[in-house]
């Protein structure tokens, strides 16, 4: 079993009382409070300790004499290679990100171990059988990558909630609180701006003498206020949308500076930095309350102040943590602001941190269901009872009296990248582009490897690895900052690069086609792979530079549109094209006669389903 | 709508779900008590996932002594005769359940269900009922209808990897969906297609409504939603378990599925012969079937419309498949949530 959360509790239990007897059990996270509501193997005082420990000794406690082997790991650790994999029947997944799946669908390919997986999310959920040969690998079809955003609708025309939120945490609480190094788009502007880079660094320090509520308002003048102004300056942007409002604190606050000042008291009773908030210290209570602009510009002040007086030292190694009460209290004022100035709704701190946490909601009667289906699937792979392994839906609404749905696996794809190892094509300026820019993001980014090796023939361009001895790691360094055309084997029009992950024992073939011009915003990378099935899943202007998700973006549901925005369309069924593992026939299935008779028996429909038909981009 | 907030402890605990079905449904929750009798895997199964969703508080009734069956799939039990002796099913199963989420009220009744009086049941909200005969379904049943409040009764059984439950919410009123509507994070799924599918070999569980007899507010087939924001009031009148279980088989929908009709001949059967419910084998086939025979004739009913294998497998093995019974749990979880809530098509 890989992971130990929400449906690894349920799961370990299901198979401990359905006789399974030798479980090993992988999962790299500690108990949190939150998990309590539906891990039910964990209590309150376990908090802070490794989940699949924990969940091994609850199940021994009602199992004591069966074999449970936990592992406080990550399963992408090198430990858990092809070796490893082989000593299984049968591999089951819990897990919450699309990383980690395609890296345990690779492994079980490369170890030929039968893979289950399941998602959930909320009321809906899935279970789905990956057998080697038999049945479509995990990534046989494409699965939603976590939603991206064009940096100018971050920087500059945000018209959702979402938007707002991605520039309070990834730009505003970065400039401020975050690693001063790292290059940061605030300041971005779609037009030229006037201002030297210089001037636009200094504006967000605090100056040795100014004073904290001093510094605070300037702050808020300058991203709400000042900001807005000279976005406001190019006309062209705002032909065609509304005009954002500047705001100044002068305007917003009414004139009772004294009145301001949160009770820092409330703050002062305990040194802990993790409980310093101000919401305590103005006095707000309710995180489903959506505030006033007034309000909200008040958490933001005292917000501030607050990092600045009580957190000090942490200022410069900061990152958003949604379980910071005071990141999140400062990344929802400063979402709500400047959704205030752009006309959209504002939104509750509820509502605010679980947009910017990328919290999945979750309860314990979705998980139950699919743990229970899990291990239906998992009895069918260990019987090799083919004909009867099923993909399981399950719904929010029982449609035509159905609340789960059965739907036959399909045979692999046979353009599929990782198990019907089809080349693939990258169209590239080859005197451009770096070595660096293929590795990061082509290599690791689209194709999901960790520790990649890139050849070119018999010769080696680069490999990632602890053993490497010191001339060859030069040697590698220095290819990294070659562009394609200039590495020791030249990479150019027509050349085949193979590039390989030993860990997860995955080979695939990249043809080189030479290109001298790429969009600057549809194909930003300067690069763009295809015979790639994978979908992204973007807004407007195609273009993928800045993400709300994080690498533990969950994924729950891959082949069930779990996530759809207001406006989206995108439906996510299985293409047509294919055809079923087994067709069913009551000659050949007596248990199905049983019940086949008057009720609903019919095949898995083909025609209307076509995905790449379905994507609607706005 | 009463003005209590969630403490912060509610809050933090409950928040994955609160995204789910809102504060207004989980302030519901710590409000409403619940019963339950016939502590076996599915039931179980149920009892964890309302503790763990917050009721108010869980009643349990099962003065049955520890077997190896009972134990079979039941994880809230430890193995261990020094820990269970002396004990029966519902003090073991209450011991571990208060443990599960600790601002829940977890108790025992002692007794034999079917002899409490009316009055007893008006303290709940939810009635829950397993492992007991048909004759003390319909007795209960007929108990939390005379209450003035309006109790949410339910069965459950599970034999082998089959099951049932019925659902009984007499008079019901409620709001079409469970989710809180916001803008913003909109969830909700979206499907523009119908698409047609498999009936599994294994039958899970069937929820027994819309049967005719009585009117019906809610007649449409669910279709696929495109969008799930609006909060239409929607009213539903339930028979009672009486009505429901004499239906003339004939007058049921076309699509009922089998396992409903081979359930009502099993129960006719132990009900005849005076067992104990699940007090059946392979022996009593013969009888079994012949008793199918009697029934379908009785009603002019197609006899091939309740296959024998399916009457077989049912007796032959009695015992709760613990996969089934997580599925069944958690669907029932889910039922008894929307009805406490008021939210959510049952």
């Amino acid at each position: 079993m890989v992971g130990a959360g929400g449906i690894g509790c349920e799961l370990l239990k299901t198979l401990a009382l359905s006789g399974f007897e030798d479980i090993h059990i992988i999962d790299m996270d500690t108990i949190e409070v939150s998990n309590l509501n539906r891990q039910f193997l964990f209590r309150q005082s376990h908090v802070g300790q490794s989940k699949a420990k924990v969940a091994r000794d609850a199940v021994l406690r009602f199992r004591p004499h069966i074999s449970i082997t936990s592992y406080h790991a990550n399963v992408k650790d090198p430990d858990f290679n092809v070796d490893f994999f082989k000593q299984f029947n049968v591999v089951l997944n819990g897990l919450d990100n699309l990383d980690a799946r395609r890296h345990v669908n690779r492994l079980c390919l490369a170890s030929d171990v039968p893979l289950v997986e399941s998602g959930t999310t909320g009321f809906l959920g899935q279970v789905t059988v990956h057998v080697k040969g038999k049945t479509e690998c995990y990534e046989c079809q494409p699965k939603p990558t976590p939603k991206t955003y064009p940096v100018c609708t971050i920087t500059s025309t945000p018209s959702k909630f979402v938007h707002c939120i991605v520039w309070a945490k990834d730009l505003l609480f970065a400039k401020l609180f975050g690693d001063k190094n790292q290059e940061n788009d605030l300041n971005a502007r779609s037009s030229n701006a006037a201002s030297s880079s210089q001037q636009a660094e200094d504006v967000f320090e605090r100056q040795n003498d100014e004073g904290i509520d001093e510094y605070a308002k300037r702050i808020y003048d300058h991203v709400f206020g000042y900001n807005i102004g000279v976005a406001l300056s190019n006309e062209e942007t705002w032909k065609n949308r509304n005009r954002p409002k500047p705001l100044y604190s002068r305007d917003v606050f009414p004139e009772e500076p004294s009145q301001q000042n949160g009770n820092m008291d409330k703050n002062c009773a305990t040194d802990d930095p993790l409980s310093v908030s101000a919401m305590a210290s103005l006095g707000l209570k309710n995180p489903q309350d959506i505030w006033s602009l007034l309000e909200n510009s008040r958490i933001f002040l005292e917000a501030l102040k607050l990092f600045f007086g009580k957190r000090e030292k942490e200022i410069g190694n900061l990152s958003f943590d949604k379980d910071d009460q005071l990141a999140v209290e400062f990344v929802t004022a400063a979402a709500n602001i400047r959704a205030a100035s752009f006309g959209i709704p504002l939104h509750s701190l509820f509502e605010a941190k679980g947009i910017a946490g990328n919290i999945v909601h979750a309860v314990a009667t979705t998980n139950a269901v699919i743990a229970g289906l899990i291990v239906i699937e998992a009895i069918k792979v260990l019987q090799r009872d083919a004909n009867n392994y099923r993909m399981t839906y399950c719904l929010e609404h029982p449609s035509r009296k159905m609340l789960l749905m059965p739907v036959e696996p399909f045979e692999p794809n046979k353009s599929c990248y990782v198990c019907s190892e089809t080349p693939l094509l990258l169209e590239v300026n080859t005197h451009r582009s770096k070595l660096r820019d293929f590795v990061e993001k082509i290599v690791k980014a689209k194709l999901g490897m960790n520790c990649p090796l890139i050849m070119h023939g018999p010769a080696l361009l680069y490999e990632v690895g602890d053993d490497l001895d010191k001339d060859m790691a030069a040697n590698y360094a220095a290819n990294l900052e070659k562009v394609l055309s200039e590495l020791p084997s030249p990479v150019t029009g027509g050349t085949m690069l193979t590039v390989e992950d030993l860990q997860q024992e995955f080979t695939c073939n990249i043809n080189i086609k030479h290109r001298e011009e790429f969009d600057e915003e549809k194909e930003p990378d300067g690069m763009l792979l295809s015979g790639w099935t994978q979908a992204p899943r973007v807004e407007k202007d195609d273009n993928k530079t800045v993400g709300n998700g994080g690498s533990s973006t969950s994924n729950a549901s891959s082949a069930m549109p779990v996530e759809a925005e207001e406006d989206d369309d995108i439906e996510f069924v299985p293409t047509g094209k294919k055809r079923k593992v087994g067709e069913i026939s009551k000659a050949t299935n007596p248990n199905l006669s049983d019940v086949a008779d008057d009720d609903v028996l019919v095949m898995l429909d083909g025609e209307n389903l076509d995905i790449n038909k379905k994507k609607k981009l706005q | 709508m009463d003005g209590e907030e969630l403490t912060e402890q509610e809050t933090a605990l409950y928040d994955r779900q609160i995204r789910v079905w809102g504060v207004d449904a989980q302030r519901r929750l710590s409000k409403a008590h619940i019963l339950v009798s016939g502590m076996k895997g599915t039931v179980v199964e149920f009892c964890k996932n309302i503790v763990l969703a917050g009721v108010g508080s869980l009643t349990l009734v099962d003065s049955r002594e520890v077997t190896e069956e009972a134990l079979s799939a039941n994880f809230l039990i430890p193995p261990d005769e020094n820990v269970y002796s002396g004990k029966t099913l519902a003090e073991l199963c209450c011991d571990s359940l208060k443990d599960f989420n600790p601002m829940v009220r977890v108790s025992v009744e002692k007794g034999d269900i079917s002899s409490f009086g009316g009055d007893f049941y008006d303290r709940f909200d939810v009635v829950v009922i397993s492992s007991c005969s048909f004759a003390t379904k319909k007795l209960i049943n007929e108990k939390c209808r005379k209450v003035s409040k309006r109790i949410a009764f339910y069965t459950v059984d599970c034999r082998d990897s089959c099951g049932e439950i019925y659902v009984d919410l007499q008079n019901y009123t409620y709001s079409k969906h469970l989710r809180p509507g916001s803008s913003g994070k909109g969830f909700g799924w979206v499907y523009g297609r119908k698409f047609t599918y498999l009936l599994e070999h294994y039958c899970i569980g069937d929820v027994l409504k819309g049967l005719p007899g009585k009117s019906w507010g809610y007649g449409k087939e669910l279709d696929f939603p495109k969008k799930l924001d609006e909060t239409d009031e929607c009213q539903l009148q339930y028979p009672s378990f009486e009505e429901a279980v004499t239906i003339p088989w004939r007058a049921l929908p076309k699509k009922v599925t089998k396992l409903y009709l081979a359930m009502r001949v099993i129960e006719r059967f132990e009900e005849a012969e005076g067992r104990n419910p699940g007090e059946i084998s392979i022996a009593d086939l013969p009888g079994v079937l012949k008793l199918k025979k009697e029934l379908c004739e009785a009603q002019s009913f197609n006899e091939s419309h309740v296959p024998d294998a399916l009457l077989e497998r049912l007796v032959s093995d009695t015992s709760e498949f613990p996969p089934v019974c997580a599925i069944l749990g958690g669907i029932l979880g889910q039922e008894v949530i929307k009805a406490i809530s008021g939210k959510g098509d049952p």
